[in-house]
């Protein structure tokens, strides 16, 4: 079950001279559901880009599997990111194509297959995301949480097996979000896929997160990782705790922080 | 990696009224798989059997395909009366199964292929242009109450916005004008020597050339570029803002945003057009002694002396005052396109496509206009 799927070895990242994040170092096992979290503006997001190819590190590698992301050429990183799907924050749906033709559109890029296996595959990936008969809307016609849905369902064209969620929850009121969590972990569990997630929503992080990494946007270096329940629960770094329980870590007493964080779960 | 495909089949056993399906090798987008229709041809009319399961022992790798084929083989098998049992099915089926249940179709929400008639195709573009004029109407009222309220000094704007779009449709625009207008006074200049050189009258050529473009060319050459480049703009700004509710943040602060918005790039449009006619002009004329100086024997200051003679003080007024309406019809229509907008990215590319084809076409028309009423009045 642990066999590394993804690693970050020793990768800095940096916009022209300034270092948003430095000597990150971790392992994405297979089957994780994998959460980076960290407050606004600490380069969670960023962090995504350069695991999915946007954004070249300043130093270090991604590796997918044993195979290095960034040492390879264009067709080889272009085959590597090949099993990776990607949720955007707001779906990133093409808006001038309709729901079938969005999630169509990976499909018949990189497949030989016919009209009509395309079109059962299409209107299966939207019922597996419950959108079941909204083949021919247009993303404009639905709503946020159903644009989520139509980009999820898009991410999932190509049965990657690795999918990224940026901010899967942001804009989604609690029991869509709730939803939609269930939702990614069925899909974890039934596809076998590898769910890597950025959010600061902690709900989503203790109900789904299986492991997760804290980035920290002062020291510009990552202060903890683990499970989220057992940072909790055992860390003993003011920020992560003030992170994971809302701010309620304002006064100095630890274990009456650690009650409060608790009772919030 | 490079693991070699089973090949993939069904293979169906029929024990008294139980139909067993058992599924044979890997399944995946890129493998080869057996048409199911020839399966489901097997199944008869379904009056003899009540009951369908599986067997999945010999079932290598699968993915999505897979669950597209057993989608359709259930809801055919159910449809025919056959109850299916899935219990045999790997979990991971099962659970994915269970997902694309679990949210049923709603009633009326898929859309049908409707086939619309010609007929309604011309009536639907008959009223969509009546609308079109209905919002223009409008729009140039709201904008007629904020040139008015700038005028008694009560418009809400920033003066910076202001400034900020003259210098953008302005100096900004003076190389691709100079560009534009030298050539054009440069083939105006070539297309006029072929005749006039045919009687020895070279010389005149200083006169088609300062009359067409202080009369014609100038204002009409500046109007076509600033259509494309501000017009254009004009229309994906606003329409950017639309879809990033800019617009209505505004109107939640209490700005107008026809004042806040449109009036300081209608009028820095207004201000600037005849600036950049009058440079037009000069381009053009400075093309076209380019030509004649070089090539027919004309000095230099000849072709002056004859410009300054050709051109009268109206040619140049008639010129410019053409330009300044364009530049109202250019602001117009980039802005009234910009804030028709929709929400979403294609949208802002169909507005500023319409905006650019709106504002030519009124041009073309408004200068048709202008030069018949010019020509009835002999000016």
């Amino acid at each position: 079950m642990s066999s590394p799927c993804l690693s970050i070895k020793n990768m800095t990242m940096a916009y022209g001279n300034f270092i948003i994040q430095r000597d990150l170092d971790f392992t994405i096992n297979r089957g994780d559901i994998f959460v980076i979290m960290g407050a606004s503006g600490c380069g969670k997001s960023t962090l995504l880009m350069h695991l999915i190819g946007l954004h070249r590190p300043m130093s270090g590698d991604v590796f997918y599997g044993e195979e290095s992301l960034w040492q390879a050429d264009y067709k080889d990183r272009q085959r590597l990111l090949r099993q990776t799907g990607v949720l955007f924050q707001s779906g990133a749906l093409l808006s001038s194509m309709t729901l079938a033709e969005n999630v169509a559109l990976p499909l018949t890029e990189h497949t030989r297959l016919g009209a009509q296996r395309i079109r059962q595959l299409v209107s299966y990936k939207l019922a597996l995301v419950g959108l079941a008969g909204f083949e021919d809307y247009y993303p404009a016609e639905l709503s946020g949480g159903m644009q989520k849905r139509a980009g999820l369902a898009r991410a999932m064209a190509l049965d990657p097996k690795i999918l990224f969620f940026d901010e899967p929850s942001a804009g989604l009121d609690p029991v869509s979000a709730k939803l939609l969590d269930d939702l990614i972990r069925s899909l974890r569990d039934h596809l076998g896929a590898t769910i890597v997630i950025v959010t600061h929503e902690l709900a989503s992080i203790f109900a789904i997160g299986t492991y997760s990494v804290f980035l920290d946007m002062e020291t510009k270096t990552m202060i903890a990782s683990g499970p989220p329940k057992q940072l909790l629960a055992e860390s003993r770094d003011p920020k992560v705790l003030r992170f994971l329980t809302r701010g309620a870590s304002e006064s100095s007493n630890i274990s009456a922080i650690k009650r409060q964080g608790q009772e919030i779960l | 990696m490079a693991v070699d495909n089973r090949p993939s089949n069904i293979t169906v056993n029929y024990k008294a009224n139980l139909l067993e399906v058992d599924i044979i090798g890997d399944w995946l987008l890129d493998s080869q798989i057996p048409d199911l229709d020839l399966i489901l041809a097997q199944f008869g009319d379904g009056t003899q059997f009540n009951q369908l399961v599986f067997s999945t022992e010999s079932l290598g790798r699968w993915d999505s395909l897979l669950m597209t084929e057993l989608i359709k083989l259930i809801t055919y098998s159910e449809e025919k009366g056959i109850s299916v049992d899935t219990k045999t099915l790997p979990s991971g089926i099962q659970g994915l199964l269970g997902l694309v249940s679990a949210v049923p179709e709603r009633a009326g929400v898929r859309r049908q292929l409707i086939h619309i008639s010609w007929l309604e195709i011309v009536g639907n573009s008959g009223l969509r242009l009546q609308g079109d004029v209905n919002a223009l109407i409008v729009f140039i009222g709201n904008l007629t109450l904020s040139v008015s309220a700038f005028f008694r000094g009560k418009a809400h704007f920033r003066w910076v916005d202001l400034w900020r779009n003259i210098q953008d449709c302005g100096p900004s625009a003076l190389p691709i004008i100079t560009l534009i207008s030298l050539l054009v006074g440069l083939i105006l200049a070539f297309v006029g020597s072929v005749q006039l050189s045919l009687f020895g009258a070279q010389l005149y050529i200083a006169d088609l050339v300062g009359l067409g473009m202080s009369r014609e060319m100038g204002g009409l050459m500046t109007a076509v570029i600033m259509s494309g480049r501000t017009g254009a703009a004009y229309a994906a700004q606003l329409g950017t803002m639309q879809v990033n509710n800019e617009i209505d943040a505004l109107e939640t602060m209490g700005f107008d945003p026809m004042e806040f918005l449109v009036l300081p790039r209608v009028l820095a449009l207004i201000f600037v057009m005849p600036l950049l006619c009058l440079y037009a002009d000069l381009m053009g004329i400075i093309g076209g002694a380019l030509v004649t100086v070089n090539f027919f024997e004309v000095s230099l200051v000849e072709y002056i002396n004859r410009t300054i003679n050709a051109i009268h003080m109206l040619d140049l007024s008639v010129g410019v005052f053409k330009c300044a309406v364009f530049g109202v019809l250019i602001a117009l229509s980039g802005c009234m396109r910009g804030m028709q907008c929709g929400r979403s990215a294609s949208e802002v590319g169909d507005a500023t496509t319409s905006a650019v084809v709106t504002g030519i076409v009124f041009i073309v028309i408004a200068d048709s206009l202008m030069t018949i009423i010019c020509n009835r009045l002999g000016i």
